[in-house]
């Protein structure tokens, strides 16, 4: 009889396909994975601990660099949680509300454009790449608009939004929008409609909803295993209960189930966005808030939907101008501890897969 | 394209005008034959490596080089500089020996098949009998090299990727092979000029297109090329079989891969698109330009294939190879021998 081994690969942190900083010992049998241990920790900024040295207002661009993909849905978790422990919620004036609503349905078109093309990447289908990114930049060059920075716009405030956004903003964004949807079909017909896409994604790492509900997933890839569960609907924060949409939700779980979340998700973004500009008022920006935030004592923990699943802020105040203790929820560093029992067994191709279709960004993994 | 022709009897005469014997003069027109090969290789290699960021960048609605020269035809130029210029990393622990000689002798193999390749009426370096049973034979010889490559890199990425083309090219050799049976079945001979004079009515892709179907499969396969590309996933590899080779010996990698994929669409023109046969009777441009035409159209199709389909998995590969392919490449053996029988008896 031949001898065989188990091979040790290490998809080490300089990898084209790991999206950032990320290491992972594959043990192989053949190219099969037995096991896969994470490791995490190479982008880790100390976040939190800086957080207890800054005002909380001085915190604001630290939370844009969490999830670099959708910065202002970052902010937006982070401000929501101090105005509530201000207790200022409902003083927001309502084009502050209608224009954060905007943001953050804008980075979530930006964050799945990235996992939709970073899955085609990966799956070396690198048109699709291109394609996906084409409209990224577009959402992008708006959100340059709004805050000066593609990445890190740094828009949110306490209160409201930092300014008011002129009318060719608006202008672009309808035009944007009337056209995006043209675009999904596209996805559609290049990515989601390939046979070999097809056959490489579904069926493979199927999480069950008892799985998925036992490691703590949330948003689109709790979603693609059918537990229906949105907070934009289920528990809305700020004037989401205005509008209307649908959650869509997915059978298997698998690989292929994640992936098509994505893309129907940016449709549904899309119709939001268009009720918003239907309805947004005119008006202040900004609440009356004081100048230094001195919240009183007290503790608060407040979720968004984001795009890659609950994000959430539990601020520990002790009644000084800066935060006792600032702990970041990330919905991928959750979900990453999910990865070593979803790729035992896999192929190792199908592993690089499995890890874009969490879409993990490792920004918000290591804080 | 009589100029070649002529200046081959020229050049025969004169070294029989110098004295030497016949066999002498064959010999050393076979060896200006073979520099004109590699010449013809190494010409296609570089516009090939500049066609194909060009190409998949308007795939891709990019730009791809424009700043060196016009139509970024300097890149060429920088390209093989900075390749020469880098520095010849030998990892340490790996087998020196067979690492050294891995990238030489696939760019070899890839060298040999151009010798029956028939450019133009009369040329082609030796007009074996056996022509394409010998091309055949020599394409089974590139896996060697890449096992060599994968396994004297001591790097388990490389191993992986070696392995795995090891296993996807000795697959897809038999549907090759079974695809290019019924073209030798209609010709009724293994010589390329045969094969090529056969198709001087219909070109053969007519009757045989399910062969040419699976040859162009059969052949992106063998060639490594998307989406069979995962003896070099970039990916999940990182460049598999050549990761640990650097400058001139990635340069031969590269150089192989381009000069199999020229091969193997000449293979096809000559086999199934009528080889230096005018279409539709336009004589008037040489066989030798029809040949290249038809070239740059089956490259083309490589490259629109590689730019738009994702990768397939290696056991899908293989089920495809094994359980689709060969049954429908000995299918249409059957069919053609039975067409042939058939067309026999109406004829008389």
């Amino acid at each position: 009889m031949l001898k065989t081994q188990e091979l040790a690969l290490n998809m080490g942190p300089v990898h084209p396909s790991t999206h950032g900083v990320y290491r992972c010992v594959l043990t192989l049998d053949g190219e099969y994975i037995q096991k896969a241990v994470n490791h995490i920790g190479y982008l880790h900024r100390g976040l939190e601990k800086l957080a207890e040295s800054r005002t909380y207002n001085q915190f604001i661009p630290y939370t844009d660099r969490l999830d670099y993909c959708s910065g202002l849905a970052n902010e937006l978790a982070y401000v929501m949680a101090v105005e509530k422990l201000l207790g200022i919620e409902e003083e927001i004036p309502e084009r502050a509300q209608y224009l954060r609503v905007i943001c953050a349905e804008l980075q979530r078109l930006a964050s799945h454009g990235i996992c939709v093309g970073s899955f085609a990447l990966d799956i070396a289908g690198s048109t699709g790449f291109f394609y996906s990114f084409r409209e990224r930049d577009r959402v992008l060059e708006l959100i340059t608009r709004i805050g000066g920075n593609r990445l890190t716009p740094n828009y949110m405030r306490m209160g409201g939004v930092a300014w008011d956004l002129d009318e060719d903003f608006f202008k672009e964004l309808k035009q944007l929008m009337d056209e995006f949807p043209a675009y999904l079909d596209e996805y559609d017909g290049l990515l989601t409609g390939n046979e070999i896409l097809q056959t490489r994604s579904i069926g493979v790492a199927p999480v069950s909803k008892e799985m998925a509900l036992s490691y703590g997933f949330t948003g689109p890839n709790l979603r693609a295993c059918g537990v229906d569960s949105d907070l934009r609907r289920d528990e809305p924060y700020g004037i989401y209960d205005r509008f209307k949409f649908d959650v869509p939700v997915c059978k298997n779980g698998d690989t292929f189930d994640r992936f098509c979340m994505r893309i129907r998700e940016m449709r549904e973004s899309v119709k939001i966005i268009q009720q918003a500009l239907k309805d947004i008022p005119e008006g202040p920006v900004m609440a009356k808030v004081p100048k230094v935030i001195k919240p009183p004592v007290g503790e608060v923990f407040h979720r968004i939907e984001n795009a890659k699943g609950h994000l959430g802020f539990h601020l520990v105040s002790d009644g000084s101008t800066k935060p006792y203790r600032t702990r970041i929820y990330s919905p991928t560093f959750v979900m990453l501890g999910a990865f070593p029992e979803m790729a035992k067994g896999t192929h190792i191709m199908d592993a690089v897969l499995i890890l874009a279709s969490i879409d993990i960004v490792l920004g918000e993994v290591d804080r | 394209m009589q100029i070649l022709i002529n200046l081959a009897d020229g050049i025969r005469g004169w070294i029989i005008g110098m004295g030497l014997s016949d066999t002498s003069a064959e010999m050393i027109l076979t060896a200006i034959g073979a520099l004109g090969a590699v010449i013809f290789i190494l010409l296609h290699v570089i516009i090939l490596l500049l066609a194909e960021r060009r190409v998949s960048a308007a795939f891709q609605l990019r730009r791809g080089p424009n700043r060196l020269g016009p139509l970024g035809i300097g890149q060429v130029f920088a390209d093989v500089v900075k390749t020469l210029a880098k520095e010849d990393i030998i990892p340490a622990g790996a087998d020196k020996f067979v690492f050294k000689i891995a990238s030489t002798t696939l760019f070899a193999t890839a060298l040999l098949a151009y010798a029956v390749i028939p450019f133009g009426d009369g040329m082609i370096i030796q007009n074996l009998n056996i022509g394409i049973f010998y091309f055949i034979a020599i394409g089974s010889t590139a896996t060697l090299s890449i096992l060599m490559g994968g396994f004297a890199s001591n790097n388990k990425y490389a191993l992986i990727g070696g392995m795995r083309a090891v296993a996807q090219m000795i697959s897809y050799e038999v549907p090759m092979v079974f695809s290019l049976l019924g073209v030798v079945m209609l010709t009724g001979s293994l010589k390329m000029s045969d094969i090529v004079m056969a198709q001087k009515d219909m070109w053969f892709i007519v009757p045989q297109f399910i062969a040419f179907f699976v040859y162009y499969i059969a052949a992106t396969a063998e060639i490594n090329r998307a989406p069979f590309d995962l003896a070099e996933g970039e990916q999940e590899l990182i460049a598999g079989y050549f990761i640990e080779y650097s400058g001139i010996r990635w340069a031969l990698f590269m150089m192989a891969e381009y000069a199999n994929m020229v091969a193997v669409s000449a293979i096809a023109v000559t086999l199934f698109l009528g080889g230096w046969n005018a279409p539709f009777g336009l004589t008037f441009i040489p066989g030798f330009v029809w040949f290249l035409i038809k070239i740059y159209l089956m490259l083309f199709t490589f490259l629109w294939v590689r730019w738009t389909f994702p990768r397939l998995r290696i056991d899908h590969l293989m089920h495809f190879g094994w359980k689709f392919l060969i049954p429908v490449s000995l299918a249409n053996i059957v069919v053609t021998g039975i067409g042939i029988y058939v067309y026999r008896m109406i004829t008389g």
